[in-house]
């Protein structure tokens, strides 16, 4: 059924027709609209039966869904930025346990400097852990992974995190296809855990294992993510056939097949890039953009036949390894290893920085014309930056960074975008 | 594809706003995006927000630098904030206040752009009237469709009844029809009139019942 | 004659006892016990948390039918019961991280309901037991803990408390007591051992949530763990129990001294053994024969440093101040108890 309706609300909707068991959940921007919609429908009997649990912490949080995923209970919670990381030991414990959860990441910048606002540092800083970790384009497609996500997890016997951005999908309204109870119940049976704590049959799960078997079980993990590889397009594949849309996969491309330049790119930023590529091939350049959809695994194949046959490819992500450069930029150069092609990494959209049309096509000019530098940051204000630069050279106490800069830019309240 | 921005300050249902817009689109059959510009939660602090309407799926996600329509619930954001930036030349402007163009210093705005599209609507007083609280968002939405066309009233009364219940909605819906009233007076006014500059074609005071208000910031 | 004759010692300090009624017997006395925590684990000689965990599990076991599932936090109890690639454990069990006993306990209780509810039944008939040490408890899971009270979730957490972090070497934790030496509170210096006024009391903490039943025992007295266990089990909603376990290696006391000491702990009144509901203290075991605080202090290398020519009489005063004090606000004297 067509709704119109935030994106928060379309996952928690679509979380509550997955029959969740247990829903944990510690509220933080922005995802907080997320776990409330789900605490109200399980208040008002919407969802039943269903044990909501409000959690002291997001370390609470994961480790709550570790014990009931363990016992049996199809397991739901959701988090962004700062929380991710405050689990991060559970996060790692979930994956090596191999336990079913699945979590919305709402995507927002790690700090410090403290910012509410989009980026993908927060998913990236657990890309190592185990977790599948799924990219949603928009909040149809959000909701639609996430009803993938219990599938694939439970199949796997390995939690995935479905990504989602923050504030630009989670905040906003916007028209998406609600699939029914009946719909999902037949894409989605009922949870058949591989290990379960269970009286009738006693195990022991997270005993310490040394050097004799640890890389075994390590490799098995890796095993299983390799197998992901083949049901993530299988299920995706049955999605399309029973609710009648492309949601998830691997990568997905936009204007690809005979395109010179392609532009790789995760999340909410695809749509921009699509009306960007349209534009740019009026005007007859030959652009196209790859969307990856699953992250972890990284679909090393998959992103090698999109991009062979390209002469450049530019990689606009919204992650950063500080001391390196690009993140997503560093895994799509390694599916393109003995490639001849020219290859750029733009860092955009840091702490919700806006990713324009125009500064889009600009950029992707200079690519096309050659003058693009390997490594650039969008829209960066080198004017600020060099004024930092310049005040640190002159004078040891220099004062907060962070403060410094907000004093050269000036009253925020008088901007529009 | 109509890009709309809406500026106001936390707590005056700007965001709201938004998302009733785009349920009065998607009801009439169209796409919309309707998202805000979040500054951290504080009433009183400036905010933006923006909504799209399209026959066709909407996937850019950029905020609105090139607005087709403006509607502005605080005036006194009015020389704190820069909120025609990007105003397009055939752009609607829509203000919440008693006072006309002229007298909010907008002058040189209103020589710049299409001045039948151009308009206030005391929104607050109305609100206040019909639902004794100082909310004109929902009421500015009708002033809206008066002046543009582009949404009708029934698909934003439906909007505001499919959010809001009961008195609310009916008080909203009361608020937003007498806006729509009130604009579609003005326009009139102003079609009638044969030289559209003068002072009295600008003037905003026609038939509301409200006269004698005191002057408002 | 008629002096009162004293026959407390049958009963308590033997285990299947034929004068005692069948229900009133350790469950340790039964052949029928589940052995939770079966032989060959890796305990240290003497290891008073092997005891406990023993005890304590079977009593859990036998009120539960064997419908028992335990979440253990890291720490001795964890490593030294599943030495990969074995498991001593004969029950539904485990193992996630140090700081989240509780919260996984909290899943695992959340997901039992669940199921009990898609078939039909109010409560779930298999309960949880959340248990630790005293690191994974008060200090590093602290947060959870206090979280599963508030929301009375239904678990009984079991602290297995031998005042520092044994398994990683003897560090401080908020449960050393005053004046103990540990790896981070070395015996040096002018204030030699754990700092005056740090620390924190668990058992009071928890009362301080209202849950519906606290306790403290030791392995001294282990028909009354046993009791305690029972009697938790017979409840529902946050529980929570704290015992003393003294560690042999820790304490550098003999491995034969561990039900000793314990019972010192209580004779001292340096470990109140109580029972409380709701926050008010509804039962308390009274000092049979009490006696000075250096009594249970000098067998534990980890107190040498108050004693002796370089000793410290004024620190071992402040430990026999603490243990008065505990005796009055517990009332832990019987008026006819010997002083």
């Amino acid at each position: 059924m067509l709704k119109q309706i935030e994106g928060s609300q379309a996952v928690a909707q679509a979380v509550a027709l997955c029959r969740p068991d247990v829903i944990c959940a510690y509220p933080i921007s922005p995802q907080t609209h997320i776990v409330e919609g789900l605490g109200e429908l399980v208040k008002d009997g919407s969802l039943t039966p269903c044990e909501f649990i409000n959690v002291e912490s997001e370390f609470a949080a994961m480790s709550v869904g570790i014990g009931s995923s363990a016992a049996g209970a199809r397991t739901y919670t959701a988090t962004a930025s700062q929380g991710l990381l405050f689990m991060a030991e559970a996060v790692y414990n979930a994956s090596g346990l191999g336990l079913p959860i699945v979590m919305t990441v709402a995507n927002r910048a790690i700090g410090a400097p403290i910012n509410i606002w989009n980026d993908h540092s927060d998913s990236m800083s657990q890309r190592d852990c185990g977790w599948i970790q799924l990219f949603a384009e928009s909040n149809q497609e959000a909701l639609d992974l996430h009803i993938q996500a219990f599938k694939l997890a439970e199949e796997l016997s390995m939690p995935v995190m479905v990504c989602m951005d923050g504030f630009i999908l989670t905040h906003a309204y916007e028209r998406v296809d609600m699939p029914t109870q009946a719909e999902v119940d037949a894409f989605l049976p009922p949870y058949e855990p591989r290990q379960v704590l269970d009286p009738a049959e006693p195990v022991s799960i997270g005993a310490m294992v040394g050097p004799e078997a640890f890389m075994e079980v390590r490799y098995l993990a890796h095993a299983k993510q390799l197998q992901a590889l083949e049901v993530i397009p299988r299920i995706a594949d049955e999605f399309r056939r029973r609710f009648g849309r492309d949601a998830g996969g691997l990568v997905r491309g936009y204007r690809c097949e005979d395109a010179e330049t392609i532009v790789v790119a995760l999340g909410s930023v695809i749509g921009t890039l699509k009306d960007t590529i349209d534009e740019m091939r009026d005007q007859g350049q030959k652009i196209g953009v790859l969307g990856i959809r699953s992250f972890r695994p990284f679909p090393l194949a998959a992103v090698r036949a999109a991009l062979q046959g390209a002469a450049r490819v530019v990689v606009l992500e919204k992650s950063f390894s500080v001391g390196l450069g690009g993140v997503v930029s560093t895994d799509v150069r390694l599916a393109l290893s003995g490639l001849q092609l020219h290859g750029y990494t733009v860092v955009a959209g840091l702490g919700g920085r806006s990713i324009t049309l125009a500064s889009l096509k600009r950029t992707l000019l200079e690519a096309i014309d050659g003058t693009l530098q390997p490594l650039t940051f969008l829209d960066l204000d080198w004017r600020i930056v060099n004024r930092q630069l310049e005040r640190e050279a002159q004078v040891r106490r220099s004062g907060p960074i962070a403060e410094n800069l907000l004093r050269d830019v000036g009253t925020v309240a008088s901007k529009v975008s | 594809m109509l890009q709309i921005r809406i500026h106001g300050r936390g707590g005056q249902g700007v965001v709201t706003a938004t998302e009733l817009l785009s349920v009065a689109a998607f009801e009439q059959g169209r796409h919309a995006q309707a998202f805000p510009s979040f500054g951290s939660e504080r009433t009183g602090a400036p905010v933006v927000a923006f909504c799209r309407i399209s026959d066709h799926e909407i996937r850019l996600r950029e905020p609105i630098l090139a607005p087709d329509v403006l509607i502005i619930q605080d005036p006194t954001l009015l020389h704190q904030v820069d909120v025609f930036q990007g105003l397009q030349p055939d752009g609607y402007v829509l203000i919440n206040s008693q006072r006309s163009f002229h007298e909010l210093g907008l002058a040189d705005i209103e020589a710049r752009f299409r001045h039948e599209r151009l308009t206030t609507v005391p929104a607050t007083e109305i609100a206040l009237k019909h639902l004794g609280r100082p909310l004109p968002n929902a009421v500015l939405l009708g002033g809206f469709a008066a002046l543009s066309g582009l949404i009708t009233l029934d698909a934003v009364a439906h909007a505001i009844h499919a959010k809001f219940s009961g008195k609310v909605a009916a008080g909203n819906v009361a608020a937003a029809t007498e806006a729509f009233e009130f604009v579609q007076k003005e326009l009139q006014e102003l079609e009638s009139l044969t030289t559209p500059n003068t002072p009295a074609a600008r003037s905003p005071q026609g038939g509301s019942g409200l006269s004698g208000r005191p002057i408002e910031a | 004659m008629n002096a009162a004759i004293k026959f407390y010692q049958t009963g308590t300090f033997t285990v299947g006892n034929r004068l005692l009624a069948p229900e009133q017997r350790s469950v340790q006395s039964s052949t029928e016990r589940t052995n939770a925590l079966n032989s060959g684990h890796r305990a240290c000689q003497g290891c008073g948390e092997a005891l406990g965990a023993r005890y304590a599990i079977d009593a859990a076991m036998r009120a539960t039918d064997n419908q028992l599932i335990a979440v253990n936090a890291t720490g001795c109890l964890e490593v030294f019961s599943t030495p990969y690639p074995e498991t001593s454990w004969q029950l539904p069990w485990i193992h996630s991280l140090f700081g989240n006993a509780a919260a996984v306990g909290t899943g695992v209780a959340a997901a039992l309901k669940m199921k009990a509810v898609k078939a039909g039944l109010q409560h779930s008939r298999t309960r949880v037991v959340a248990q630790g040490g005293d690191g994974g408890t008060t200090d590093i899971g602290f947060g959870c803990l206090s979280g599963m009270f508030e929301r009375n979730d239904d678990v009984l957490y079991i602290c297995y408390d031998n005042e520092a972090y044994m398994n990683t070497g003897v560090q401080r934790s908020s449960a050393t007591p005053f004046a103990a030496r540990t790896a981070t509170t070395m015996a040096v210096g002018p204030t030699p051992g754990a700092e005056r006024g740090k620390g924190k009391n668990l058992p009071l903490i928890a009362m301080a949530h209202e849950i519906a039943y606290v306790a403290t025992a030791t392995v001294a007295d282990l028909r009354d763990l046993e009791a305690k266990v029972e009697k938790a089990m017979s409840i529902h909603g946050a529980r929570y129990l704290h015992i003393l376990v003294p560690c042999p290696l820790g304490w550098g006391s003999a491995s034969h001294d561990t039900i000793r000491l314990a019972r010192l702990a209580r004779e001292t009144g340096i470990f109140p053994v109580f029972e409380a509901e709701h926050g008010e203290v509804t039962s308390v075991t009274k000092i049979r024969h009490r006696v000075p605080v250096e009594d249970y202090l000098r067998p534990q290398k980890r107190f040498a440093h108050l004693f002796g020519a370089k000793g410290h009489p004024d620190m071992l005063a402040q430990v026999q101040a603490d243990a008065d004090k505990n005796i009055r606000r517990f009332n832990l004297l019987d008026d006819t108890a010997e002083v």
